[in-house]
C-alpha cells in the first residue's frame, strides 16, 4: 500500500546502496489520486469538490474528467464558464489508498462503472507509460458504447498489450453486431474473467455507490479477500 | 501568495440561510452518500460483540442483547463528511460513550485517547475528551430504524462534531491508549483530529 501523497516510490533502495533515480521519479505520486478544486465567489462563498485525476503521474500536466451534474454549481462552472488561461485553485494530488504504482505488484482487477473509469484510467496509463507488465483486467460498465469514455485509447492500449484484458458491459443499449456482455456486470461475468484467487489479485472498484456496493459484494461471494478489494464511490454527490 | 481572487464568472448560487451551520468548503445534501474503503461486511447481530479494551484486558464486553439493554439516547445533529457534504438534522439512537464507561463502573476514562477497531480492519483515533460529555455514542439506529449495513450497521461510532470518517462504521472494539496514534485514514494523509470548522481535512491543515 502506498504511503502519503508523493511517497509512491519510497523504500526500494537497499541501505547504503548508491542509487540515483531521476528526480521526478522520487516525487512521483501513485496513480488513482484526486485533487480538490476550490471555487471562491466575490462575496467569499466557497465551493469545493474532489475530482479524480485521469492522467498518469508521468505526465507534466493534470487531466481531470468532469461529469456534468444537473444544477451542479462546480461541474457547470468547469464545463461552461472556465476558459483557457483562467486561474483555478486546487489542492493535491491527494490520496494514498485507492492508488496503484507499478511497484505495488498485481495482478490488478479494475472494475469501472460510468465515469468511475477515471482513476482506473490513470492506473492503466501509468502501467503503460512505465512499461509495466503487471497482468491487468478492466471490466467497464457503461450505458452504451457511446458512453464509454476513453474507448479508442483503451482499445488501442489492449491491442498492443497481451497482458491487458478489456471487457465491456453495455447496460442499456448495444450495437446490433455487439458480441460482448449485455446488461449489468453479474457474478458469472466476474467469475469468467477475474484472475484466480490463488494469484491474489488486488481489485479496484470505482463507480456510483450502488454499483460499487453490488460489485464488492459479488467479489466477496466469489471468495476474494475483502482486504484486497479497494472501493471508491464516485460521481455526482450533490455538486 | 495572497488570498486567491475569485475565478472569473463564478457566483454563489446557494442560499445562505443555513450557512452558519455549514463548515467552510462544505455543501448541503439531503440524501445520505455512502463512502467506505472496501466491501460492506456481512455482520450478524448473533455474532456481534462490542468490547472496551484497556491494555491487554477487556473492561467490558456486550453481546447485541446486552448492548440494546443499556440506556438508550437519541440525538439530532448535523454531520460533515470530508468529501464535502454536510447533512443537517440527522437523528440517531444508541448508547453514549459516558454510559459505556458507567456500565463498566468507571467514573473517569482511564486514558486520554481511544482507537476504534472495526469489522473489515478499519481503525480511527479520537481523543477521549471528544467522546465524553454526551459528545459521542455507539449508534445502532438512524431515523428510528436499525442502521443499514452500508451505513455501518449494526452499530457505528458517532462523533458528529468531527469529520464523519471518525464516526467509524461496523465498530467492534474501543481501545484506550495513553498516547495518540493514527488510524486508517489518518495514516494515509488525512488529518489526525479532523475538526470541520477548522477545515482539518488533510495532514498539515
Amino acid at each position: 500500500m502506498a504511503g502519503r501523497p508523493g511517497a509512491g516510490s519510497r523504500g526500494r533502495n537497499e541501505p547504503g546502496q548508491e542509487h540515483h533515480p531521476a528526480a521526478d521519479e522520487l516525487v512521483r505520486p501513485p496513480a488513482g489520486q484526486h485533487v480538490d478544486v476550490r471555487l471562491t465567489a466575490s462575496n467569499g462563498y466557497r465551493a469545493e469538490r474532489s475530482y479524480s485525476i485521469a492522467s498518469p503521474p508521468e505526465d507534466g500536466r493534470l487531466t481531470l474528467t468532469v461529469e456534468r451534474v444537473r444544477d451542479g454549481e462546480v461541474s457547470s462552472y468547469l464545463l461552461d464558464e472556465l476558459r483557457v488561461g483562467d486561474d483555478l485553485e486546487f489542492r493535491g494530488p491527494i490520496g494514498g489508498y485507492f492508488v496503484w504504482s507499478r511497484n505495488h505488484g498485481g495482478p490488478i482487477c479494475l472494475i469501472a462503472g460510468g465515469t468511475g473509469i477515471t482513476p482506473l484510467m490513470a492506473m492503466l496509463r501509468h502501467r503503460e507509460k512505465s512499461s509495466d507488465a503487471t497482468p491487468a483486467l478492466l471490466i467497464y460498465s457503461a450505458r452504451s458504447l457511446a458512453d464509454v469514455v476513453y474507448r479508442k485509447e483503451l482499445d488501442a492500449m489492449a491491442s498492443r498489450d497481451d497482458d491487458l484484458r478489456l471487457v465491456y458491459a453495455l447496460t442499456r443499449e448495444q450495437p446490433s453486431d455487439w458480441l460482448g456482455h449485455c446488461g449489468r456486470i453479474d457474478e458469472a461475468l466476474l467469475a469468467g474473467h477475474c484472475f484466480p484467487r490463488e494469484q491474489n489479485p488486488t481489485s479496484f472498484v470505482c463507480g456510483p455507490t450502488d454499483f460499487v456496493e453490488s460489485i464488492a459484494r459479488m467479489l466477496v461471494r466469489l471468495g476474494f479477500d475483502p482486504l484486497t478489494i479497494k472501493t471508491e464511490r464516485f460521481g455526482p454527490s450533490g455538486g | 501568495m495572497d488570498e486567491p481572487s475569485a475565478p472569473r464568472g463564478f457566483r454563489s448560487r446557494r442560499q445562505t440561510s443555513e450557512n452558519n451551520r455549514l463548515p467552510p468548503g462544505q455543501y448541503l445534501t439531503t440524501d445520505f452518500p455512502i463512502l467506505s474503503a472496501g466491501p460492506t461486511p456481512d455482520v450478524r447481530v448473533a455474532d456481534w460483540k462490542l468490547g472496551l479494551q484497556l491494555g491487554g484486558s477487556l473492561l467490558g464486553v456486550w453481546t447485541w442483547d446486552e448492548f440494546e439493554a443499556l440506556p438508550q439516547t437519541t440525538i439530532k445533529t448535523d454531520i460533515h463528511c470530508v468529501t464535502k457534504w454536510t447533512k443537517l438534522d440527522t437523528s440517531w439512537q444508541g448508547v453514549t460513550f459516558d454510559d459505556l464507561l458507567k456500565a463498566v463502573g468507571l467514573e473517569e476514562p482511564p486514558e486520554a485517547y481511544v482507537m476504534a477497531h472495526c469489522d473489515g480492519g478499519y481503525t480511527t483515533n479520537v481523543p477521549v475528551a471528544d467522546l465524553i460529555g454526551g459528545k459521542a455514542m455507539i449508534a445502532s439506529r438512524y431515523d428510528g430504524l436499525p442502521l443499514a449495513p452500508a451505513h455501518g450497521g449494526p452499530a457505528r461510532l458517532l462523533v458528529p462534531h468531527l469529520y464523519f470518517w471518525k464516526s467509524a462504521k461496523w465498530v467492534r472494539r474501543l481501545r484506550f491508549m495513553a498516547e495518540d496514534d493514527r488510524g486508517f485514514w489518518e495514516s494515509r494523509g488525512y488529518h489526525s483530529y479532523g475538526d470541520p470548522w477548522k477545515e482539518q481535512r488533510y495532514d498539515g491543515d
